[in-house]
């Protein structure tokens, strides 16, 4: 039976939405055994070996608790926020290049949900969004520190959302697209010697690291869920699995902004040698077999890469303590962004002077 | 603040290779109903009532273990042997019942030193578990008295072997 490229696409965005849902169930565990680890503990291992049936059981947890509703909330606001966070978490990852392409016949899958030309924007645009599934939870609970929360949200991931936006720039102005499927391509385009943005772009990377944290609202910017000043943040008044979803949209989010960070600096699924590996695959198997394997390797490389950058994510909120709010605007606002315009301004002299070449023809045109 | 310090990185660094060192470094969990952490030689558990070589209870109820105990935890019924009986008891008078509430022991092992047979002995590789009823920590002499068959018998609790007393002093003479 031959599916038309629409219904491949499809199967496609449904493989990428069931792996954003189960990488997010075990980032839960992940983060406890982590966590553990760090601190000379063995974490969870009674559920199943290893434990690896914990987030199973946390799940039952979950949806056997009392779902409260607070008084004076305004209950369809409060039902919206956490699925407003949890839809536009998982809208993300549509547009995240996985894999190059798959060859059946004549039929060629792309390893991506969708491949839109703005796909760069897109990410931005939907991940600025899942504010609004904390801002509407944390206003609709009826609780002063949901509120405070829901606040410092906002103004954090405003803030932020500019330096990282800033950095991006500099990418955008070597590559010209804003297709996330065409950035990966061109940080290995075969008989040339391309680097991985991250050796153009360290300072840019840098930058858009930590903003990264700040935008996920991990640890050291978790300002809005801060225990120690606002009892919850904005999920104090959450209970049951509206609880779990605005946890779980955390966790999508680590794993979305592990995937982009994967793909605009580490070379998405590329990796070193890839071409040469093909064609020597390609003497015996054929081309298409050798461009199917190679892509395969590939989706295992970007998976490899994003789970190496969901560990750094947990790795660094074991390691460093919460910022205070002041430090947190003061280090958003007086050193990142004024850092990413100067990233700015050196990417482009150092394009002028053509020590970077751009690699698109647009520039050239 | 120097330069590096300002700016952060560094000292983020310096944590992270903190971190990661006990990331791979041994873990101090014991996974408790599958591990547990080694007694002390002279750690005072639950008791046991002691047979001699031949399998004949030790204990003769004279009392004195239910007179030294602080806690008043113990209570017992003397009964005298009747014929044919010298295969089980030791002394021509025995305990019929013989209870220590569980509850009410402080495990200071009076008893044990008190006794005059080498009978009650605080075993030093055994806890008295938790139980959900109160009632269940009254212990009989069904949970109390050795069983017969030797080697299911307490490893501990008699006499320290010769080398055990030896290791046992010299750990006593450093600590001390």
């Amino acid at each position: 039976m031959a599916l038309p490229v629409l219904g491949w696409q499809a199967l496609v965005i449904l493989v990428v939405f069931g792996i954003s849902l189960l990488i997010a169930t075990y980032s839960t565990y992940a983060e406890r055994v982590i966590a553990a680890f760090l601190q000379d503990r063995v974490g969870p291992d009674r559920a199943g070996p290893f434990g690896l049936l914990q987030p199973l059981a946390d799940a039952v947890k979950l949806f056997t608790k009392e779902e409260f509703f607070p008084a004076g909330a305004n209950r369809a606001l409060f039902v919206f926020g956490p699925c407003l966070a949890m839809v536009t978490a998982l809208m993300a990852s549509a547009v995240i290049p996985f894999g190059n392409y798959l060859q059946f016949g004549t039929t060629i899958v792309h390893l991506q949900g969708i491949e839109v030309n703005i796909g760069m924007l897109y990410v931005f645009g939907v991940v600025s969004l899942g504010v609004y599934g904390i801002m509407i939870g944390g206003w609709a609970s009826n609780n002063k520190f949901s509120l405070l929360g829901a606040i410092r949200a906002a103004s954090q991931n405003i803030s932020y959302e500019l330096a990282m936006g800033m950095a991006l720039i500099a990418v955008l102005m070597m590559s010209g697209t804003l297709s996330l499927r065409e950035i990966t391509l061109q940080q290995s385009v075969p008989g040339e010697w391309h680097f991985w943005n991250i050796v153009k772009q360290p300072i840019g990377f840098i930058i858009f690291c930590v903003c990264a944290f700040a935008e996920t609202n991990r640890t050291p910017f978790d300002l809005p869920e801060c225990e120690t000043e606002l009892v919850g943040g904005y999920h104090t008044e959450y209970s049951s699995m509206k609880m779990g979803l605005y946890l779980f949209a955390e966790y999508i989010n680590v794993f979305v902004a592990s995937a982009v960070m994967s793909v605009l600096y580490f070379g998405g699924f590329n990796f070193p040698f890839q071409y040469e590996l093909r064609d020597f695959i390609a003497q015996s198997q054929g081309a298409v077999t050798a461009q199917n394997i190679i892509t395969i390797l590939g989706v295992v490389a970007v998976f490899i890469k994003i789970f190496s950058f969901i560990f750094f994510f947990m790795w660094v909120r074991w390691t460093l303590p919460r910022f205070r709010y002041d430090q947190l605007m003061r280090l958003g606002w007086t050193i990142l962004i004024p850092l990413a315009i100067f990233n700015i301004l050196l990417t482009g002299g150092l394009i002028l002077f053509n020590v970077i070449p751009p690699v698109s023809s647009w520039w050239v045109q | 603040m120097t330069f590096a310090e300002r700016a952060y990185l560094p000292a983020i660094f310096q944590g992270l290779s903190i971190t990661l060192r006990h990331f791979f470094s041994k873990k101090a969990t014991i996974r408790y109903p599958e591990q547990t952490r080694p007694f002390s030689p002279v750690f005072r558990g639950l008791h046991v009532l002691k047979r001699d070589e031949l399998g004949r209870e030790r204990c003769t109820a004279c009392g004195l273990c239910a007179v030294a105990c602080p806690a008043e935890a113990i209570t017992m019924v003397a009964g005298e042997r009747k014929k044919g009986e010298e295969g089980l008891y030791r002394e021509e008078k025995y305990a019929v019942s013989y209870e220590i509430n569980m509850l009410r022991c402080i495990f200071c092992g009076l008893c044990e030193e008190a006794c005059p047979k080498a009978a009650v002995y605080l075993q030093a590789d055994k806890m008295a578990p938790p139980r959900f009823e109160r009632d269940e920590f009254v212990y009989g002499k069904d949970r109390l008295v050795e069983p017969v068959a030797p080697d299911s018998r307490s490893k501990r609790g008699i006499q320290l072997t010769p080398e055990q007393a030896q290791t046992l002093s010299a750990k006593l003479t450093q600590t001390a």
